[in-house]
């Protein structure tokens, strides 16, 4: 069995110090609760989302991000290895992203095991992140000490390609930190856009038979309300736990990862995709680049450096 | 094999009123959460002044703040000039006592009168602009000596429509019903539990007498709400006029809004460097 805890927050729009301050009782209530094994912060967790200009002067390298939130469970009185996940604004050698770093944080030694870079940039309507920010080039799945997992950030799950190809590059456990700005009052019992998000993140559960850890931000930023919601869903997408939209607070599962292999021995979806796969990827019709692409986005770079 | 003709299913049309409804309970606790945070949580204040004008905008706006941060922290304001309606501050009585709500009486008619005097000839839209400017005098005013926000009471319709005065209705620093349209503002209404009078009278600015908003703008509440809703999501006239507006409603809505952008903006600043505030230099509002 895997210990997962989801932790949804508000933080203080822009005051770093605050907000890993905040961090740290949050770790020593996780550690007196009983340690997970694995501990979700929502997108931007540190800095809050909506940030403009700001995001150059709040960004970290992913390694010095890493090293803060080790020493911050090193001061929570943290004992042995904790894996974590957390959004962040990435500052990579002047070029900036909105990024999630999986680590694995410990008393003597702190591993970065994966960053992802947010590929889908809302750049619409409320959304201004292209403005300011760089997109990832590549998702990748990556190894953990419980199985393969990868990450996503908020609009990269609304594209139902991304865990797709999350799913047969193998990964088993979806992360999903995310920033959530609330629309929709029509719903029968909460705002339209959180159903529309369960519905989403249900139906890449069911369709590749893997289970989905999602943390929200919670709370306003100037008027704009993120809807928090976090959740686990299992393999077969049923909700196992949800937070409400408002209000800090922890989501904890127990989830056994071999439940995969049950839902998808009863619906093997994933494997006909594999198989049919090729087919459809080598339609001519299909907008995609022929030659060799190479990576572009440096990822690989920060993994080699400490993994 | 079915046997004779087999049952059609037609697609029904747009409705354009579905994008208007509201859950109500959904509606006020987000509000509620809103304001909550706005005052409590970003700013560390407790108390809120309101300008309660007899009016259904400013009632819904009350009810949200008792919810938000208890009525004894409610300050509600109701500031008569000489010419408005009697019925306006019973209404604004209705309010104040379904609330239990702190309420205080200040006439502008001096204030105004103290300008206007030099101004005889000023026509009713110039005195109409010199009232709700006053009155927001009074509303900062009272803020600061009650250690209270400000809060607005300006709904989508008439925010898109341009129907109010700029630096005025609009100058509150937080608006929980802002985003609502005027018909989703009578929905909240009912779901709160305001006096039916007061859903039920018609919308005036009560600036002149015999004044209604409709008659103002030349089309219901409902059919602009209607118009609206679709233009703001982007559907050309041709297809609003399908949903069932006559072109004539059409164009007098979309008049309206493109005849008042400015007014849903800042003042406009000549930008002379790569520093302009809000134009390089970007922070939001909550930094």
């Amino acid at each position: 069995m895997m210990n997962v805890a989801l932790v949804q927050v508000k933080p203080r729009k822009g005051d770093r110090e605050a907000n890993f301050a905040a961090l740290r009782e949050i770790f020593a209530q996780l550690q007196a609760d009983g340690k997970p094994d694995l501990i979700v912060l929502p997108e931007a967790a540190m800095t809050g989302y909506f940030l403009e200009g700001a995001v150059y002067e709040l960004a970290y390298e992913a390694h010095a991000f890493v090293d803060r939130l080790a020493a911050e469970w090193r001061a929570a009185g943290g004992k042995g290895e904790v894996d974590v996940v957390s959004g962040f604004f990435e500052n990579d050698r002047g070029t900036y992203y909105n990024s999630a770093v999986y680590a694995t944080l410990g008393r003597h030694e702190t591993r970065v095991v994966h960053v992802h870079r947010k590929m889908f940039l809302p750049t619409y309507g409320v959304f201004d992140e292209e403005r300011f920010l760089s997109r990832g080039r590549r998702l990748s799945a990556f190894d953990t000490k419980f199985g393969c997992a990868a990450m996503l950030i908020c609009e990269d799950a609304w594209h139902a390609i991304m865990p797709t190809i999350a799913a047969i590059k193998g990964a088993r456990l979806l992360i999903i930190p995310s920033a959530s700005p609330g629309r929709g009052l029509g719903g029968d019992a909460e705002l339209e856009s959180v159903s529309h998000w369960r519905d989403l993140m249900c139906g890449h559960a069911v369709e590749h038979g893997i289970f989905v850890l999602y943390a929200g931000l919670t709370g306003f930023e100037g008027g704009k309300g993120m809807t928090g919601s976090s959740c686990v869903i299992g393999p077969t997408g049923d909700v196992l736990a949800q937070a409400p939209a408002l209000g800090s607070c922890i989501v904890r599962a127990s989830i056994d990862l071999a439940d995969i292999d049950v839902a998808r021995a009863a619906l093997p979806l994933l494997g006909d995709l594999a198989a049919v796969l090729p087919d459809l990827l080598l339609d001519d019709e299909l907008p995609l680049p022929r030659g060799h692409a190479g990576s572009l986005d440096g990822t690989q770079g920060v993994r080699e450096r400490r993994g | 094999m079915a046997e004779g003709r087999l049952p059609v299913i037609v697609a029904k049309p747009p409705d354009p009123f579905t994008a208007l409804k509201i859950n109500g309970k959904v509606t006020a606790d987000w509000l509620e959460a809103f304001l909550h945070d706005e005052l409590i949580v970003r700013r560390g204040i407790k108390r809120a002044v309101i300008g309660l004008s007899g009016g259904i905008d400013s009632a819904v706006t009350a009810f949200l703040c008792a919810r938000a941060l208890g009525p004894k922290n409610v300050h509600a304001i109701r500031m008569p000039y000489k010419t408005s309606n009697p019925s306006s501050l019973a209404d604004a009585k209705l309010v104040i006592d379904a609330l239990g709500v702190n309420e205080r009486t200040i006439e502008i008619t001096a204030a105004v009168e103290g300008y206007l005097q030099f101004e005889p000839d000023a026509d009713p839209r110039r005195r109409g602009n010199v009232m709700a400017r006053a009155r927001m005098i009074v509303l900062f005013d009272q803020s600061t000596k009650l250690d209270a926000l400000p809060v607005g009471t300006g709904n989508k319709t008439e925010r898109m429509m341009g129907y109010f005065t700029w630096h005025a209705d609009d100058s509150p620093p937080v608006n929980p019903i802002g985003d609502l349209f005027k018909t989703q503002v009578w929905d909240l209404a009912r779901y709160l539990g305001i006096p039916q009078s007061l859903i039920d009278k018609a919308p005036s600015a009560d600036l002149e007498a015999d004044q209604t908003d409709e008659g103002d703008l030349g089309i219901t509440y409902y059919k602009a709400d209607g118009i609206l809703s679709l233009m703001l999501q982007g559907f050309p006239d041709r297809r609003i006029v399908e949903a069932g507006f006559t072109p004539e409603e059409v164009a007098l809505v979309r008049r309206r809004v493109d005849g008042t952008h400015w007014k849903r903006h800042l003042p406009t600043t000549a930008m002379v460097s790569a520093t302009a505030i809000n134009e390089f230099y970007l922070r939001p509002v909550d930094f």
